[in-house]
């Protein structure tokens, strides 16, 4: 069998810098990278003390034997991978690939929505459904022209892109949602639309399509700690319907996720993440101020 | 042993054992029970009366010899106790402490029907922690044999079955999703009932009979029980995944902040390490007032957690009696003396919220017993104009678990209707040479349940791969009598 855990962990071969808060990791695991499927997520522990984090597998290769994470440094745990992460250096915990994989279906022409980060997540989807026969129309948003990545990668999988811009400083100026409008005016027959992002995101998604019926499949990013269904930390609420995302999903009909919910229950450690960070940030001035004199 | 005891010569009083006081136990995580030491295992060994019908091996859902176990401790020789214990308990540091012996062994022991029970529980726990300190558990003689063996989860199924299938000289590997093994000895139960070292001793016990262990592992996903037959040159596989799937509480505001299981709680607290956050960095809520919901063993620990972490006051609802509640004797009675509150016969309804999400009270119904329901036990049943508020910033649930659904989304084994494997009397799965035992089985049950099971399934799979029965007994030991060259594997159980 395929021997990928060594004492250390999990060897980090690649690493980018997308900006500087976003930044790519890809990680030796050979086994993943054959098993994983678009959709699917893994959960990661950087040090022994650290916290168990789910990030989307953002790519595989399973000729290379890696699976490919990006992330953004949004707090304690992300922004610290952010200075340890390097090349050659190992994740205490990898363990995935965890959750149902999208389900591809028989979509004749589909709309891929990333937002911010979730440009790298949706990625795979776009090549999956491009690879089973589908139209795939890829719309990408970010705030700005400088966070602007993959723009290439999508190029080459999809059949068409939609660049969108909060500033309009590249593709078109606003946000996703109008590229979904400007691609449906554009292609009345659109089967599916699969959005990820972030929840305000993937909400307003979700009421553009609605008018329209068309299948709005979202990736919910609630806060988890196991991944195997043991917690219920990281339920949500599809209607009445309470559902966990780490088995059950991550994806979900969009028009059926409660998302205010999900927002609501998103700031639960708000407080306590708060606190790490401040904390974080004071270690790591000390240790500058300490290297300085 | 000298004379014969009676009830009349034995010593009439239970040996008390040595507790941490409740006022001071209350805010550490150190363990309550001291344990007996030789002397105190030694009078209460004289309790026993080595009845020639021991009502207690048949009260044990695995069988302990216990008064044999019994009778080498009152001579003194403690070794030969463990050795007793240790043919049919893996674990008996283990269940000596997490047991529920009031309605096992000691429900059913004849001095319990005149005086206090032999504490069997304490004694067996007396035995575990001399063999852990003194090493006893030392590799036994294996005979290797060309068998590969895969156990799916390293709870104690799948501990006990990885023990019994290395002893018998297979090469045996426990998957483990989790980063450390364990199971629920290790994310569930807390350490002021079971200590970690316990369990790494248990675990370090495996290493050395040879089981390798896989952690950051999901089977299923990464790869699928038939893959480890099929692909991964498994010959046998053990199931031993758990229930998990925590059962939702179901009420209006149960998603409100402060809404959490037992299982977030006590592996965030005792898996993650969160109560020496910032040390650690995963966070854990506290809550000033908390409300657990449940009356079972997962329930006791999620109150007593809380409370050492801090909480002020920590409330216990249950819609039931105390006379029906679930949880271990000891635990309850511990949780009264560390000053539970607890409301019996009190059923929630809605969690009401502070306007910015979070939990503000709990609003419960009282109840009253009436007829019994179909698990024998008085269905409770609401006092009409009962509602009353109950003030908590923190609502804990532990009511209960489904089956964990990985395995069956993945995998073509046969599930009975509520989710869980299906098994026949063997342990035997739908799948040819794949068996399975433990709470994935039975629903949510006990440690020693789930040992036995692991331990009964080990058997089923010595004699499917012909290491024990007539084909071993014949000199050719394989697969149904065959030598491995000329086996063929054909996952298919005619049933
Ligand atoms: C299925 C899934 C896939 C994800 N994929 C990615 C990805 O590909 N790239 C990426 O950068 N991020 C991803 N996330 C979010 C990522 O897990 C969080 O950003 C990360 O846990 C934040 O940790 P932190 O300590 O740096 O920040 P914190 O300060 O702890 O938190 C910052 C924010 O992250 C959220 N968060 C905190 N802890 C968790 C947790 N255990 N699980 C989920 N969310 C949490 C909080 O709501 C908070 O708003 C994903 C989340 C889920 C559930
Ligand atoms: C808080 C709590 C307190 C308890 N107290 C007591 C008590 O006092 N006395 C008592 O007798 N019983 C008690 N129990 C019940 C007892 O712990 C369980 O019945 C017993 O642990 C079941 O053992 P198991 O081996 O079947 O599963 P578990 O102990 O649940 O172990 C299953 C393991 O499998 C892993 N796993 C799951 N899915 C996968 C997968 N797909 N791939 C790899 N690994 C996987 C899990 O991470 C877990 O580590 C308690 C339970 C809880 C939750
Ligand atoms: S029933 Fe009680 S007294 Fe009799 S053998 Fe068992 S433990 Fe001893
Ligand atoms: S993360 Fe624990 S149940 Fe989903």
């Amino acid at each position: 069998m395929l021997q990928t855990q060594t004492e250390a962990g999990f060897e980090i071969v690649r690493r980018e810098d997308f900006s500087d808060v976003t930044y790519l990791l890809a990680v030796r695991h050979p086994l993943m990278a054959r098993a994983a499927k678009p959709g699917q997520f893994v959960i990661v522990m950087s040090h022994p003390e650290g916290e168990r984090i789910p990030l989307t597998i953002a790519d595989f290769d399973a000729a290379e034997g890696t699976v490919t994470l990006v992330i953004q440094a949004v707090g304690k745990t992300t922004r610290e991978m952010q200075q340890t992460c390097t090349i050659g250096t190992h994740l205490h915990a990898l363990v995935g690939p965890m959750g149902v994989p999208t389900h591809m279906g028989r979509a004749k022409k589909v709309v891929c929505v990333g937002g911010g980060l979730g440009v790298a997540p949706i990625f795979p989807q776009a090549r999956g459904f491009k690879q089973n026969g589908a139209k795939v129309i890829g719309i990408l948003g970010f705030r700005t022209k400088n966070l602007v990545f993959w723009e290439d990668r999508f190029r080459d999988v999809c059949d068409e892109v939609i660049l969108c811009t909060d500033d309009g400083s590249a593709g078109i100026k606003g946000f996703v949602s109008d590229g979904i409008r400007q691609a449906i005016a554009a292609h009345p027959d659109i089967d599916e639309v699969v959005a990820i992002g972030p929840p305000i995101m993937m909400k307003a998604c979700a009421e553009t399509t609605r008018p329209f019926g068309i299948r709005t499949m979202v990736s919910l990013n609630p806060i988890m700690v196991d991944g195997t269904g043991m917690c219920g930390g990281c339920r949500v609420k599809l209607g009445d319907v309470v559902k966990f995302a780490c088995v059950d999903g991550p994806d979900f009909d969009g028009h059926l996720v409660d998302f205010d919910d999900l927002m609501l229950r998103l700031r639960r450690y708000a407080e306590e993440e708060k606190a790490a960070v401040a904390r974080w940030s004071e270690t790591c001035r000390m240790r500058a101020l300490l290297a300085a004199s | 042993m000298a004379k014969k005891r009676t009830i009349r010569s034995i010593p009439q009083a239970r040996t008390p054992v040595r507790e941490q006081d409740p006022q001071v136990r209350r805010h550490n995580f150190t363990e309550v029970n001291l344990g007996y030491d030789e002397a105190e295992a030694l009078l209460e060994s004289q309790r026993c009366l080595v009845c020639p019908e021991p009502a207690c091996i048949a009260g044990c859902p695995v069988g302990i010899d216990i008064p044999g176990f019994i009778a080498r401790i009152s001579d003194g020789d403690i070794r030969g106790a463990y050795d007793v214990l240790a043919r049919t308990n893996l674990l008996p540091a283990v269940c000596g402490r997490v047991c529920p012996q009031e309605n096992q062994c000691e429900g059913v022991c004849i001095v319990g029907d005149v005086l206090e029970p032999v504490a069997i529980g304490r004694l067996e726990r007396f035995v575990g922690d001399r063999a852990i300190a003194e090493g006893w558990a030392r590799r036994p003689h294996i005979e290797p044999n060309p068998f590969r063996v895969g156990v799916v989860g390293s709870g104690p199924a799948g501990m006990a079955c990885a023990a019994d299938m290395a002893k018998a000289g297979c090469a045996v590997t426990v998957y483990e999703a989790f980063h450390l093994p364990g199971g629920v000895l290790r994310y569930g139960i807390p350490d002021f009932r079971l200590p970690n070292a316990v369990v790494d001793a248990e675990i370090e016990a495996l290493r050395r009979l040879g089981v390798r262990f896989e952690c950051n592992t999901l089977v299923g996903r990464l790869f699928t029980i038939e893959q480890m037959i099929d692909e991964l040159g498994y010959q046998a596989v053990f199931i031993g995944t758990g229930a998990g799937y925590p059962a939702m509480l179901g009420i209006p505001g149960d998603s409100l902040n402060g809404v959490l299981s037992a299982n977030e709680l006590l592996t965030r607290c005792n898996l993650m390490r969160a109560r020496d956050f910032p040390a650690v960095d995963t966070p854990l809520p506290l809550g000033r007032h908390v409300a657990v919901v449940g009356a079972g063993n997962t329930a006791m620990d999620a109150m007593r957690v809380s409370l050492r972490l801090g909480a002020e006051k920590v409330s216990c609802i249950y819609r039931r009696s105390r006379a029906e509640c679930p949880a271990r004797a000891e635990e309850v009675h511990h949780a009264e003396e560390e000053g539970i509150e607890f409301h019996w016969l009190t059923a929630p309804v809605e969690v009401l919220g502070d306007g910015k999400g979070n939990v503000r009270a709990l609003r419960c119904q009282t109840m009253v017993l009436g007829e019994p329901d179909r698990s024998g036990r008085a269905r409770p049943v609401p006092v009409p104009g009962s509602e009353h508020d109950i003030e908590v910033d923190q609502v804990v649930f532990a009511i209960g678990t489904n089956a964990n659904p990985i395995i069956g989304q993945t995998s073509g084994l046969g599930l009975d209707r509520r989710g869980y494997i299906a098994v026949d009397d063997t342990l035997a799965t739908s799948l040819a040479g794949v068996y399975a035992g433990g709470d994935i089985v039975t629903g949510a049950a006990t440690v020693i349940e789930a040992m036995g099971a692991g331990r009964r399934a080990a058997a089923s799979m010595k004699a499917y791969l012909g290491l024990s029965g007539p084909a071993a007994e014949g000199g050719s030991a394989g697969l149904f009598g065959l030598p491995p060259d000329q086996r063929n594997f054909v996952r298919l159980r005619v049933g």
